[in-house]
């Protein structure tokens, strides 16, 4: 078990956003408000934390064949709570967020990654892969969600950062935003990966010389 | 006055308020399966299908069993709703599978894995959700449940047209794969914009 190559895998070379390219709905559609991306991302790295741990503390018990039928009973227990815990200390996220909360049961990033990892782990490394994956989704949404919040409304987490002569470009909270701005920032990813895999690709010629 | 109430229903979920390009429900098929305009458009197909059927099933579950006022067992239930749609959606979605593979064998290997990913769309479990959310009644829950699955339809036939000639024009590297298809949705989705100023029944 290596938890800081987990960790590295999570954030960045194996992020469940911008490279397993799960859990694209919410991703592209909260990401409009600083105070959305983080309730939304610990939300979902809470909620996959623990469907993780539960998920490999059963995984002996639950059969073959009907494994993503209990999976997605676990996921929507735990989604069920943390709704309605947000409901009840967190009413405003909760609002703002509307069905995107109880839709997290259908995200794909917490079926994957039960399905991927939790189901052929231990509780320890499904725990830590909970946490990792969560951040990783966490990083992604608060990077979209600076960006389209600073440039798209001139504001961040609703206080006022941009000059007063800005004028907001309100495209960037729009649907069009979205869309746009993920794959921006999935090619982007693609970019600085493809460099870096170049890179250690050379590397490792110039010793084999 | 009634008709009026469903056309704008349908003229919503279909335009103003399509289903993939305002509310981002239904995005992972969207991207999935629209390489080929064929599998797109059976997708599409099924996912209409499968969404008319949940919305039907769904409020009659929700009537009849969550909640109190109008539940046959008496008790609020009303916080296992998530629970309940989606194992609902998921014995729906199953039972489809069966049937294709028996009825329409070509269609269902073209699905092939996105046919059981139809129960972890969220555009199915969200229209399931936003019927309870919006008040409809029976009819109007039915008729959203329809007409969102074609307004995902429409999205997805478009969308696979644009990605069949973007494979053969030139884009940075870099784009590659996802993130040229997400440019191009955007785009779509801006156009999809131009309906918002649409008022006819208001």
């Amino acid at each position: 078990m290596n938890i800081g190559k987990q960790f590295k895998e999570g954030l960045i070379t194996n992020n469940p956003v911008t490279v397993q390219l799960l859990g694209m709905c919410s991703t592209m559609a909260i990401t409009t408000k600083m105070s959305n991306g983080v309730g939304m991302g610990l939300s979902v790295l809470i909620i996959l934390t623990l469907s993780n741990i539960i998920i490999a503390l059963l995984r002996k018990i639950i059969p073959d064949e009907v494994r993503i039928a209990c999976f997605i009973v676990v996921i929507a227990g735990f989604v069920t709570m943390v709704d309605l815990s947000l409901q009840a200390f967190f009413p405003d996220i909760a609002a703002s967020l509307g069905v995107f909360i109880p839709l997290i049961v259908v995200n794909c990033i917490i079926l994957g990654r039960a399905e991927a990892f939790a189901s052929k782990n231990s509780i320890g490394a499904s725990a830590v892969d909970g946490v990792a994956q969560g951040l990783g989704y966490t990083l992604v949404l608060v990077i979209l969600c600076a960006f389209r919040e600073i440039f798209g409304s001139g504001t961040f987490s609703g206080h006022q950062i941009m000059p007063s002569g800005y004028v907001p470009a309100g495209i960037l909270t729009m649907p069009v935003g979205g869309f746009l701005c993920l794959g921006a920032l999935i090619a982007a990813m693609q970019w600085a990966l493809g460099k870096s895999k170049a890179k250690a690709e050379e590397k490792g010629k110039e010793a084999a010389e | 006055m009634e008709v009026t109430k469903l056309l704008a229903i349908a003229l919503g979920a279909i335009l103003t308020n399509n289903f993939i390009f305002a509310q981002f429900l239904g995005i992972c098929p969207f991207l999935g399966v629209s390489k080929k305009s064929d599998t797109a458009i059976g997708m599409g197909i099924a996912v209409t299908f499968v969404m008319g059927i949940a919305s039907a099933v769904t409020f009659a579950i929700n009537k009849y069993f969550l909640v109190k006022e109008t539940s046959v067992l008496g008790v609020d239930l009303k916080f296992m709703q998530t629970v309940a749609f989606i194992l609902v959606i998921a014995a729906l979605v199953q039972f489809i599978e069966m049937f294709l593979k028996k009825s329409m064998p070509s269609l269902y290997t073209a699905l092939g894995i996105y046919l059981p990913l139809i129960t972890t769309n969220c555009a199915v479990l969200g229209v399931a959700l936003l019927n309870v959310q919006n008040g409809y009644n029976f009819i109007e829950s039915v008729v959203y449940g329809i007409t969102g699955g074609l307004g995902f339809l429409l999205a997805i036939y478009l969308f696979s047209t644009v990605r069949e000639r973007i494979e053969f024009s030139d884009y940075p590297k870099s784009f590659e794969g996802f993130p040229i298809a997400l440019i191009t949705s955007g785009l779509l989705a801006l156009a999809f914009m131009g309906f918002s100023g649409l008022e006819v029944w208001h």
